[in-house]
């Protein structure tokens, strides 16, 4: 479904991504794991059309999307729910749902993936008339997923999504991504939390500096005594 | 004298709300002091005029050409100046803006000359400039009445697109968060191009409306009323569209009543005197955030 193929990112003449190849299948939930630093944010940037790799190419669905514009490569089926939220603190919670349902005309549908989320997350619906930027952490990480799907995405990119929130929110989190994508949504996960990431997923890449240097089945990395020692915490 | 002062300000400050919702819209957007913005107001005068004499159209079909005109004015500045410095450090964008602002004063000296020309008012209705109502001893006229009239009915639906409308809800939260907002699919220069197409048909109502209610239009008209309008936004939370507002009636105010008060010759120094003020006392102005940036 998603391809990269040998990309290279820069910002200025800082070199990000030197080089990196991977793939999505249609239904997955592929995690890429990294520590601080490593690529993960520039990557996922990359494929919204943020950040344009220099060389390389990206495949969706099997066009050329390498050069395309973010707006282009979210009607084409990615959305994106970046790093740190980013949802729109002054904006109320039901106008920051709108807005990831922009590029959509249906308004049927919008309305009815407006309820699909208020039962994803009932606490939005509370929260309906209230501004983004008055919600906990977690509220807003809810938040910045509920908005990502009311774009209705084929493949569904989360950033981090476990940043900075309490193990029980982070507990319920992936208990929700796990559902989406059961409903179909194909998922590239981006993640330092390995162990909740690798449970979930079906396949795994690992990035070092702009590099991958491992990929597999979650399982069998799970079980790789050097992933164990630098991502989860096992001697 | 005190109501007369009042019911001056007021429209004067009505006029200036109209001119800096246009600069703190374009500010919210993306950072930048249109500097330009005030000869987009002056264009509007002599676009005006020109479409009257040239054309002898009615007035209202002429405000709402020159509207349109100005508009589309106000994207080509937007795509040919400004949006090619998109990346570039903010003071290259700046100091284009100022550039820009010459640039079509000269233009205008250019095609209109450099002296100052009349209204033509045989376009106007003649009751315009007799008395509607009048209050204690301050008499309110036609035209004032109208100016506040108009200038209100802009606001209210200037309102009601930012609040209201997917599109106007995309400049919010474009204002907010540019990389969370393109993230959304937001075609973010498409919103930025409405936006100044919206700050620039605000403006140049209050372009036509000052060249109406003076009498007079010239090629550097838009800099004073530019200066003091930035001074409204900047009083009102630079970023702020009701800010802008209310920093626009209350520099009127302040402006009419010092000019009464105090003595004429003060009357653009008030502006400044506020804007000086502003800076150093409450840099966020009176409903702006705070103005310190995300690191
Ligand atoms: N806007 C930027 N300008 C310059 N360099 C940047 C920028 N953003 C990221 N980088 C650099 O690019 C590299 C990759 O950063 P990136 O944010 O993609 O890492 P990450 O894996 O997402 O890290 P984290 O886990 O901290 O989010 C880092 O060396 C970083 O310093
Ligand atoms: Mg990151």
């Amino acid at each position: 479904m998603l391809k990269l193929e040998d990309i290279h990112t820069y910002y200025g003449n800082i070199h990000a991504i030197k080089g990196l190849s991977l793939e999505v299948n249609l239904g997955e939930i592929v995690t890429l794991i990294g520590s601080n630093g490593a690529g993960k944010s520039t990557t996922l940037m990359s494929i919204s059309g943020i950040t344009r790799p220099r060389t390389g190419k990206i495949f969706f669905q099997d066009k050329d999307i390498t050069t395309a514009l973010t707006d282009t490569i979210v009607k084409m089926g990615i959305t994106q729910v970046p790093e740190g939220r980013m949802i729109f603190p002054r904006l109320t919670v039901y106008e920051n749902l709108l807005m990831g349902a922009y590029l959509r005309k249906d308004r049927k549908g919008i309305k009815m993936d407006e309820e699909h989320c208020f039962e994803l997350f009932p606490i939005l619906k509370e929260r309906r008339k209230q501004a983004g930027g008055t919600l906990s952490g977690g509220e807003q990480q809810m938040l910045a997923i509920a908005r990502a799907l009311m774009a209705r995405p084929k493949l569904l990119l989360l950033d981090e999504p476990s940043l900075g929130l309490a193990p029980i929110v982070v507990e319920n989190i992936f208990e929700v991504i796990t559902r989406i994508n059961s409903s179909g949504t194909t998922i590239l996960l981006v993640e330092q939390n390995a162990q909740m990431a690798l449970q979930i997923a079906h396949k795994g890449y690992v990035l070092e500096t702009g590099k991958i240097i491992m990929e597999g089945p979650a399982g069998e990395l799970m079980e790789n005594p050097k992933i164990q020692s630098a991502y989860l915490g096992i001697d | 004298m005190f109501e007369q002062q009042l019911i001056n300000g007021l429209t004067l400050g009505m006029i200036y709300a109209l001119i800096a919702v246009g600069y703190t819209m374009v500010y919210g957007v993306i950072q930048l002091i249109n500097f330009a913005h005030g000869e987009i107001f002056m264009l509007a005068a002599f676009l005006a005029v020109t479409f009257i004499t040239v054309f002898g159209l009615p007035i209202y079909i002429v405000i709402i050409m020159t509207m349109g005109c100005c508009a589309l004015i106000g994207v080509l500045l937007d795509i040919f100046a400004y949006r090619p410095l998109r990346q570039s450090p903010r003071l290259a964008a700046l100091i284009t803006a100022i550039g820009m602002s010459i640039f079509l004063q000269n233009l205008a000296m250019i095609i209109w000359g450099s002296r100052p020309k009349p209204f033509v008012q045989s376009a106007l209705p003649p009751f315009l400039r007799t008395t509607a109502l009048t209050v204690g001893d301050a008499s309110i006229s036609w035209l004032q009445l109208f100016i506040f009239g108009i200038a209100s009915l802009l606001m209210i639906i200037l309102f009601l697109i930012i609040n209201k409308t997917r599109v106007g809800t995309a400049m919010r939260a474009l204002s907010q968060n540019r990389t969370s907002a393109a993230l959304m699919g937001i075609n973010v220069n498409r919103v930025i191009s409405f936006t100044f197409a919206l700050g620039s048909s605000m403006g140049a109502v209050a372009g036509i409306m000052v060249a109406i209610y003076y009498n007079t239009l010239y090629p550097t008209m838009g800099y004073v009323a530019g200066v003091k309008a930035f001074a409204a936004a900047v009083l009102g939370g630079i970023g702020s569209v009701p800010g802008a507002m209310i920093g626009g009636i209350v520099l009127g105010i302040a402006e009419a009543l010092g000019a009464g008060y105090i003595s004429s010759l003060y009357r653009d120094g008030i502006a400044y005197a506020v804007m000086i003020a502003v800076i150093i006392f409450r840099p966020s102005g009176i409903l702006g955030k705070s103005t310190l940036e995300k690191v």
